[in-house]
């Protein structure tokens, strides 16, 4: 079950190394801003192609732009 | 977005997944870097003066303003152990009875602003409410700095010794 992380953990991930950010926005919204070293999936190209650059044994953040 | 993004993943065969929930938005908000092509946009964060002096809710008035005499500011953030913000001390209320705490004295709540907000849009937004300077905090209410309106008019202007 995916968990819910808060900016502070997100933080202590990346320090650790390994840690990969995954910007599921659509590519313009990704272009204007994103987090340092996050790659662009947006949602709806979320499968098994897309995904096959990332590390399946490290963690993987995901994150948009809906919460506040 | 996502959450339906993390189940995905997960369903994809990744075992290690999170969901940063409170998002970009909330990472830029802290101050945090931005890469993009909004990252060259002055943000208010950019142009915060850093060394705003602060002082604890039970300090005295008449110490905090002797402190800050000189000093060349003409305000006080009152903030926690924390560093949050919890009024402000602007000249009006350092002329109070040097007797009186700060907690007593201050501006309760003043309007704050997060960093990521662009520079010159805030400048625009003060100057129709006629505002001088405006208190920049994280989202969490930490204290990052004070921006002033003529700062942000000129971004980038490192001729004080207080820009970060």
């Amino acid at each position: 079950m995916p968990k819910t992380i808060v900016r502070d953990g997100v933080r202590e991930l990346l320090e650790e190394g390994g840690a990969q950010l995954v910007d599921v926005l659509p590519s313009e919204e990704y272009a204007e801003s994103h987090l340092p070293g996050a790659i662009n999936i947006p949602l709806k190209e979320l499968n098994r192609e897309t995904t096959a650059r990332l590390r399946r044994d490290e963690p993987v953040i995901a994150y948009c732009h809906d919460y506040l | 977005m996502s959450p339906r993004a993390a189940w995905r993943l997960e369903g994809l065969g990744f075992s290690k997944v999170y969901d940063y929930a409170p998002s970009k938005v909330d990472w830029f908000a802290a101050g945090l870097p931005m890469e993009g092509e909004l990252a060259s946009v002055p943000t208010v964060g950019d142009v915060a003066r850093r060394g705003v002096p602060t002082c604890a809710p039970e300090e005295k008035v008449g110490e905090v303003r002797d402190r800050i005499q000189g000093t060349g500011w003409d305000r006080c953030v009152v903030v926690n152990e924390e560093r949050v913000v919890l009024g402000l001390l602007r000249e009006k209320e350092l002329a109070a009875d040097p007797e009186t705490t700060a907690e007593e004295a201050m501006r309760f709540g003043p309007t704050t602003v997060r960093p990521d907000v662009p520079a010159g849009k805030m400048a625009e937004r003060m100057q129709e409410r006629g505002t001088a300077s405006v208190v920049v905090t994280t989202p969490d209410g930490e204290l990052v700095g004070l921006m002033y309106r003529e700062d942000a008019e000129r971004p980038y202007n490192t001729g004080s010794p207080e820009h970060a």
